[in-house]
């Protein structure tokens, strides 16, 4: 879920099963009440000149020959070729200026958007159809878009990350894209440095700066100072550089967090320590957090979107575990304390600043 | 009348607290019961049936008068009993899990 910055009662919401599929909600209220934003229950699902009104859980991938790119395949975990099919929405991320226009990122990979709050959704053709698609993979979870990055300087600017393909960026609003991954080192993939098939966790970016980007890979923390082009590694005396969550302080451009996780098969923290990592200059040089934290006997995780930094001046800093603990930080970090201890598996944190 | 019974969790979304009453003309079959489902509630499009190839999502399961209907051609007549509203047509989701 995320909220909108230009209207902060505005929340979008995924909900998702294998049951039932995709359920797109919407608050506009402040998450007091939740609705699916498509065809109200009782009305007709076309208009009178015949045609379909909202459904908020429709995702066709756009394969027209007006706008659209053609269905090819993918490939599954050992090679074999995979055609694009829909299963779920990974991210979602409301537009830096207008409530009603939203992106959300897919499995399997590709970008929408919609225009009308979340009614109808509409693919971004070109990413998924740049022409490095047939090579993707799936990571763990899937052939996921989970990662969305908005640039408040360049609205033609888009970043995403897709696990198990890598990063990528589009500087025309989503017409042409190109993959970013040069300076990605992999050794669990065939060419250590290929174009695409880095499994990227996530990336951060300070809302002040269009060209530094902080990536957290399967393995190796990373830094680029040129919007994606180049991409060096950061991990310096990391006690290991394994890990999902990274995010960027509200204030200062250089601090970055990261919450190492042990290795790609024990996804708990090094010496069962939960330990947020915060680098002040930018990366390399890194100070364990831990006042407040578990320091013994702790096996969870803590997944790639959740974590979330408030505007406020001190900066709060906070993440959630797989074991269902969110906790806080109110001073950039330094101490924490629980906010709550007992949720199920916390997938997504995000925090609004209200006034 | 046609009356349906949704698993809870579809009851949610579609705004409904009990079993949904549904009027359709012609044959009453699976294909026809969904349609008119989805047409009520547009909301639950997708959410049994995939959106562009109209196929059952794989863990959901339709029962008429305790037969399994769930792959017998959706064309196919359902007993008189369902279209008669006497006895329900049930979409349930499969049971996975402890």
């Amino acid at each position: 879920m995320k909220g909108s910055v230009v209207d902060p009662n505005r929340i979008y919401a995924s909900q998702t099963s294998g049951w039932f599929g995709q359920i797109i909600q919407r608050s506009d209220d402040g998450g007091e009440t939740w609705f699916q934003p498509g065809t109200p229950a009782g009305e007709a699902t076309s208009s009178e000149d015949g045609m379909p009104k909202g459904e908020s859980n429709k995702f066709v991938y756009d394969s027209s020959e007006e706008t659209g790119k053609p269905l090819t395949t993918h490939q599954f975990y050992d090679g074999t070729l995979k055609p694009w099919v829909f299963k779920r929405v990974w991210h979602l991320e409301p537009s830096l200026d207008n409530p009603d226009v939203v992106y959300a990122g897919i499995e399997d990979a590709a970008l929408f958007r919609s225009a009308d709050g979340g009614q109808t959704w509409q693919e971004l053709p070109a990413l998924r159809g740049h022409g490095t698609g047939p090579q993707w993979q799936p990571g763990a979870g899937g052939l996921c878009l989970h990662t969305i990055i908005l640039d408040p300087d360049n609205p033609q600017r888009i970043f995403v990350a897709i696990s198990a393909a890598g990063a990528f960026r589009t500087d025309d609003g989503g017409a042409t894209w190109k993959p970013i991954n040069k300076g990605l080192h992999s050794l669990y993939i065939p060419d250590a440095t290929a174009e695409v098939g880095h499994c990227v966790h996530h990336i951060a970016k300070h809302p002040s700066n269009s060209n530094i980007l902080f990536m957290q890979k399967h393995w190796d923390v990373l830094r680029s100072d040129d919007a994606g082009d180049n991409w060096h590694e950061i991990s310096g005396n990391l006690p290991t550089d394994f890990g999902f969550a990274i995010d960027v302080h509200a204030h200062e451009p250089e601090t970055v967090y990261v919450v190492p996780i042990k290795s790609d098969s024990e996804h708990y923290p090094p010496e069962g320590k939960l330990r947020v990592y915060r680098s002040r200059s930018g990366g390399n040089e890194w100070e364990p957090l831990t006042k407040g934290l578990p320091q013994e006997n702790c096996y969870v995780n803590v997944l790639r979107d959740a974590m979330a930094i408030d505007s406020l001046d001190s900066c709060g800093v906070y993440f959630g575990t797989t074991g269902g603990q969110v906790y806080g930080s109110s001073d950039s970090g330094d101490t924490w304390a629980p906010i709550v201890r007992d949720l199920p598996p916390v997938l997504s944190v995000e925090v609004q600043t209200l006034s | 009348m046609i009356v349906v019974v949704l698993p809870a969790h579809l009851r949610t979304p579609a705004g409904v607290t009990g079993d949904v009453n549904l009027e359709i003309e012609g044959a009453v079959t699976r294909r026809s019961i969904l349609d008119a489902l989805e047409a009520r509630y547009p909301m639950l499009r997708g959410t049994i049936r995939d959106h562009v190839a109209g196929e059952r999502r794989p863990m959901l399961r339709f029962f008429a008068c305790s037969e399994d209907v769930t792959h017998d051609s959706p064309d196919a007549p359902l007993p008189e009993a369902i279209a008669s509203g006497a006895e329900p047509f049930y979409i349930i989701g499969a049971i996975a899990g402890g």
